[in-house]
């Protein structure tokens, strides 16, 4: 008995000696808040599948600086409760180098005052502007700005010769923002909201919504949401007659969106990136190489299209891992500073151009307008 | 308001409306056999759309539906036999508790099978953005798709609680289980006949709608929620009456987005539910007198 409980007793030992081998280089902790169940699923799916598949692929290539990134993703059910307490964690216990995400506004704006306390690095994958504006010390954001997309549609409308518009917007973050960003906007565009209306994220069919718009004799319908709702929009209006162009957010760039709403797609038009446009993009362009390899990476090992979403946590993943290998060190206040400094990023979102008054770093040039043709993609007006 | 707007806003509400009451038909059969409120009822919607969604893959249409309607069905009986038939006399605390827990893991096992993404079946007849022209008025073929295979259902359920053997040994449970038992009916298989039922009420539901609604691992719990609320606002139990409910309530939740503000939809719904529950918790067209015999 003796002589076996000394072979275990080594056989223990030498694994421990193993694993401390291995662990030579203490590991990047991250942290990645996303909303891989409940409602804006979409986004938080493909955006934690980018991250694993670039987690491992660094990690294959020996790390960052030499160091492994050990990554948490939490699934906060878009839920900005459960964001909040997964923030806590990860910056408390965890002590987690930098939160990537959350993937939603709402969520986005309950943890930032939490970051900004721990002095710890966020770099949000949502699309609301009032997270960057006011600019908080330590938190960032990949996806382009409302504002910015607001500004592409309405530019497009002035071409259109567009002045009454209705207003359609979900009850989330991202509706609420990008609502108001509109009706701030509109009036120096020389653009009227006859209509506005609010729909629940969960509804089921908006005929209603979009009757009361028609009977307001709009000339255009804004659906501003990320919900599949904004499906649901589309082909409501065409089937109750609505015929004139109908614009929606950069949170339409998803081709399931589209698959789901059918012949109603066809022709509508919104702002995006190039991520969805790829393949058409002309070779000049700086971010097509970034964008192709992203798109091929992520469909090969998913079976399934790459969406603008995923491309959001791809961008916040390589602006950290950037700025972590220029700092030449994970001291958080010195990573910060890195990335605050970055210029001429390629990512998928745009060419990023940070600084300390823009924590964001793309401009209105970060987007296409695209449109749906024959249930594919295209830029529009090409 | 002009005479064509009211109609469009009516015709939306006989859209949501009629969801709402085969959600709620669904309910009342389990009800009727067991007592019990199956809150994993919208669980069964989303099962059959999704199931219909996968086997449309390979199968025509029709096919892919009655394929879903079935496994929907197996599904029902199992989960009754696994997690209730063995209960003796369950609380209904209990079956609540269970119910609710069952639609949690129907959910989750969902968002392993098949993900997060909203899929649809096509329209049955032409595209999503064809519409039928009745003077000022648009309606998708598919509402009327929904509203005829409602229709039918309620009728074919109606004839089948009244005229079959089966039916009527269903019945002669829910008015009075021991009564029923010494006339040699067995009532454990009238429940799993009561789930499967239903299962497959919901499941067909799931399949009609799915085009319109689409449908997503979770989109079951809103429609329970509504269906819920109709049930109790035609009287638990009664499925004639929560299709006549489901009406009143998808057309006051339309109509009430011509004067409030669309956002306020779902307040009118569960506003409803509260007044009903303190002013007639019968329902609207249910029996005060049958209402004060029942437990729950």
């Amino acid at each position: 008995m003796r002589g076996r409980n000394g072979i275990i007793v080594a056989i223990v030992s030498l694994a421990l000696l193993v694993g401390a081998g291995v662990q030579a280089a203490e590991p990047i902790k991250v942290g990645a808040i996303l909303a891989v169940t409940g409602p804006a699923s979409f986004l938080g799916g493909p955006e934690s599948r980018t991250l694993t598949m670039l987690a491992e692929e660094v990690n294959a290539k020996g790390g960052i600086n030499g160091h492994k990134v050990e990554l948490f993703i939490m699934d906060s059910g878009a839920n900005p409760e459960k964001a909040v307490s997964f923030a806590k964690q990860l910056i408390e216990e965890k002590k987690v180098l930098a939160i990537l995400g959350p993937s939603t506004s709402g969520e986005t704006m309950q943890i930032k005052g939490i970051a900004e306390e721990g002095k710890t690095i966020l770099l949000s994958c949502a699309a609301a502007e009032v997270i960057v504006n006011p600019v908080a010390k330590w938190v960032f954001k990949t996806p382009q700005k409302d504002s910015d997309a607001i500004q592409a549609i309405f530019n497009q409308m002035k071409k259109m010769k567009i002045s009454r518009i209705g207003v359609l917007s979900g009850n989330t973050g991202f509706g609420k923002a990008g609502k108001g960003q509109i009706e701030k906007l509109a009036p120096e565009n020389g653009i009227t909201i006859v209509a506005s209306e609010v729909y629940d994220k969960a509804s089921t069919d908006l005929t209603a919504e979009v009757t009361k718009l028609k009977a307001a004799n709009v000339e255009a319908i804004v659906n501003w949401s990320i919900v599949p709702a904004q499906s649901i929009v589309i082909k409501n209006a065409r089937q109750i007659g609505f015929a004139g162009p109908i614009f929606q957010s950069h949170g339409f760039g998803n081709i399931k969106y589209v698959e789901a709403a059918g012949a109603a797609a066809e022709g509508v038009i919104f702002p995006a990136g190039r991520l969805l446009v790829a393949d058409v993009l002309p070779d000049s362009n700086p971010q097509k190489a970034v964008l192709v390899k992203y798109k091929n990476d992520y469909e090969k090992r998913y079976k399934e299209d790459a969406s603008t979403f995923g491309g959001h946590a791809y961008d916040a993943f390589m602006i950290l891992a950037k700025a972590i290998e220029k700092a030449g060190s994970t001291d958080k206040e010195k990573v910060r500073d890195a990335i605050e400094s970055m210029k001429g990023f390629v990512g998928t979102g745009g060419v990023f151009d940070f600084s300390a008054e823009d924590h964001n770093g793309l401009g209105i040039d970060a987007f296409e307008l695209l449109t749906v043709k024959d249930g594919k993609f295209a830029l529009y007006g090409k | 308001m002009n005479f064509d707007l009211f109609l469009q806003y009516m015709v939306a509400g006989v859209t949501y409306g009629t969801i709402y009451g085969i959600v709620a038909v669904g309910f009342n059969i389990i009800y009727n056999a067991t007592g019990i409120i199956n809150f994993a009822q919208g669980e069964f919607v989303m099962l059959g759309g999704m199931t219909a969604v996968t086997l449309g893959r390979f199968l025509p249409l029709p096919a892919a539906i009655l394929g879903a309607v079935l496994i929907t069905m197996i599904l029902g009986a199992l989960l009754e036999i696994l997690f209730i038939r063995w209960l003796y006399r369950p609380s209904v605390l209990r079956m609540i508790v269970i119910t609710i827990g069952l639609s949690i893991l129907i959910r989750e096992v969902a968002l392993h099978i098949w993900g997060e993404s909203v899929r649809a079946l096509p329209y049955f007849t032409g595209t999503s953005v064809t519409s039928i022209r009745l003077g000022g008025v648009y309606i998708s073929p598919q509402v009327l798709w929904v509203v005829g295979i409602s229709a039918v259902v309620v009728v074919i359920l109606g004839g089948f609680f009244r005229y079959t053997l089966l039916g009527m040994q269903m019945r002669a449970c829910a008015a009075n289980r021991d009564a029923a038992r010494l006339c040699g009916i067995s009532a454990k298989n009238m429940v799993t006949f009561s789930f499967m039922l239903s299962a497959a009420i919901g499941a067909l539901g799931g399949c009609i709608v799915s085009p319109i609604t689409y449908v997503q691992y979770d989109s079951g719990v809103p429609l329970a929620i509504k269906g819920f609320t109709v049930a109790i606002l035609g009287g638990l139990g009664n499925s004639m009456a929560s299709a006549g409910a489901g009406m009143l309530l998808g057309i006051l939740e339309s109509l009430s987005i011509s004067v409030l503000p669309a956002a306020y939809k779902d307040v009118i719904s569960v506003a409803i539910l509260l007044v009903i529950l303190f002013v007639r918790p019968s329902g609207l067209f249910g029996s005060i007198e049958a209402a004060r015999l029942k437990e729950f």
